[in-house]
């Protein structure tokens, strides 16, 4: 398993990083991201919507557990488990979007674990500061190993 | 005198099932509402794929309930009407299924009605609408201004950028150790905390209709994060306090700007967190304060939350209109008033 560390020093920052990371995703990757409240899980998503060309605002799917954004270059699943957590593991059909035409991102991916594939790109924030965030990303299964992940650095 | 009219209305789109008969869009005849919640406390405990099941066994038995107490047979009805959007993909269609199985066994108009439209119609059961009005849809999923300029004609003048109200709430909720939902609790202890922290009142400057909670919700965590790192105690009741200050401010800021540039004579307000005290008081306050003739208009607890009456009410304007759906009838779960 490939691992890369970084640190953003801004909101700004995190959301570049976002679309930075869209240029080296694919139709059917899946990445989860973790971290606390507020650490910037939303940020980086939205930048990474704005780098596969998606116009639509990226709000927080926590209510709605799924936000679909289709007006991109490559359809956006933006997925939020945090309401799940007082009852893990229900079927709720996450897997049909797994396997599906776009690329997933879930927030709070530990209340569905059962359900996450087992190629997928793990990125953790963690918070340093009011704005230093220490972002890791872990590349779980070959088929990411030559896209330049290494480049984030 | 002219005949009434009765709709048989589904809503699914999150966590309630819910169906209501509703004459002449007016008068809710039933409301039968099952949430997931009491299921999984049935069951003691949550069972796997309860959820997902959830609505397929309730839609069925609410039916019949709703049919029931409301004293009327499938042949009394004059059209079927359902949530199409936003919410859950899965949710959804199991309300749309039921409806249009209803609506072709007995050969009855199907509607379509847009979840959002449905909450600010709720309004409808306790005060005669008058075009136009402006609507507030504050709620875990939604904050939206809305305008309403003739039955069902909106147009949204502000939504959030990020979080909703409701969800900031909740967010800030757990980080004061309140369970989900906590919007209840943190209203009752901003009642009695002072507003000492001067938490940021994000976009008010900006000259448009938008809101934005998630800098907020990150101001709340930093000053939390950084008592607990040096063991500082802070007042619970005052970082409540705070934290509703700034929300009230941004709500209210935003939604007297919309009608500053919109006068109307109602302001409905809709949606869960429309529940808040200190909501309820402030809009009524500023309306005092700046002497206008408006009426202020909370549609009643019990129809804050998600239920099909409402939607029966939104629905009576589109059979007034013809505005029919096929029975091809999909889900959309993006769904907003601009994208129909």
């Amino acid at each position: 398993m490939l691992e890369y560390q970084l640190t953003t020093h801004s909101y700004d920052d995190t959301e570049k990083l976002g679309e930075q990371l869209s240029q080296l995703l694919k139709i059917g990757d899946v990445v989860v991201l973790n971290g606390d409240l507020g650490v910037g899980k939303t940020t980086l998503t939205r930048g990474l919507a704005r780098g596969l060309g998606i116009k639509r605002n990226v709000k927080s799917p926590t209510f709605t557990l799924i936000r679909e954004y289709k007006d991109g270059r490559v359809p956006l699943y933006h997925m939020d488990a945090y309401r799940l957590e007082s009852s893990p593991d229900e079927d709720l059909g996450f897997d049909e979007y797994f396997n599906g035409d776009g690329i997933t991102i879930v927030e709070w991916p530990q209340f569905i674990k059962d359900e996450i594939p087992e190629e997928h790109i793990s990125i953790n924030i963690k918070r340093l500061s009011d704005t230093e965030r220490q972002v890791v990303i872990k590349l779980h299964g070959e088929k990411f190993t030559d896209r330049g992940f290494g480049e984030l650095v | 005198m002219e005949k009434d009219t009765l709709i048989l209305s589904f809503e699914s789109s999150c966590d309630e099932t819910s169906v209501a008969v509703i004459k002449n869009g007016k008068e809710i005849l039933s409301n039968i509402i099952a949430t997931q919640i009491k299921s999984h406390q049935r069951f003691g405990g949550v069972v796997p794929e309860v959820a997902s099941r959830h609505h397929v066994e309730e839609v069925t038995k609410c039916i019949n309930l709703a049919l029931d107490e409301a004293k009327v047979g499938y042949e009394d009805l004059n059209a079927v009407a359902v949530t199409y959007g936003p919410g859950l993909v899965g949710s959804l269609l199991i309300g749309i299924m039921a409806a249009k199985t209803v609506a072709f066994a007995h050969d009855l108009p199907l509607i379509k009605v847009n979840h959002l439209a449905g909450h600010i119609y709720s309004a409808n059961f306790v005060t005669e609408l008058q075009y136009p009005f402006m609507a507030l849809l504050v709620s875990g999923g939604h904050t939206e201004l809305v305008l309403v300029t003739a039955p069902g004609e909106f147009h949204t003048l502000g939504d959030t950028r990020d979080d909703a109200v409701g969800e900031a709430y909740d967010k800030i909720g757990r980080v004061l150790g309140i369970n989900y939902p906590a919007g209840k609790k943190v209203d009752q202890m901003a009642a009695i905390g002072k507003d000492t922290f001067d938490f940021p009142r994000a976009m008010v400057q900006e000259d448009n209709l938008d809101f934005s909670f998630s800098g907020l919700k990150s101001a709340f965590i930093n000053t939390v994060h950084h008592a607990d790192q040096i063991h500082e105690e802070l007042n619970k009741d005052d970082l409540a306090a705070s934290f509703q200050g700034a929300v009230l401010d941004i709500l209210s800021n935003k939604t007297f700007r919309a009608l500053k540039e919109h006068p109307v004579k109602q302001l409905i307000v809709g949606g869960g967190v429309s529940a808040n005290q200190g909501l309820r008081k402030r809009l009524a306050d500023e309306i005092a304060k700046r002497h206008l003739d408006m009426e202020l208009v909370f549609p009643p607890l019990r129809l804050c939350g998600d239920n099909a009456a409402m939607i029966g009410a939104m629905a009576q304007i589109q059979y007034d209109k013809n505005d029919f759906a096929d029975l091809d009838l999909n889900a959309d779960p993006s769904l907003d008033f601009d994208m129909e």
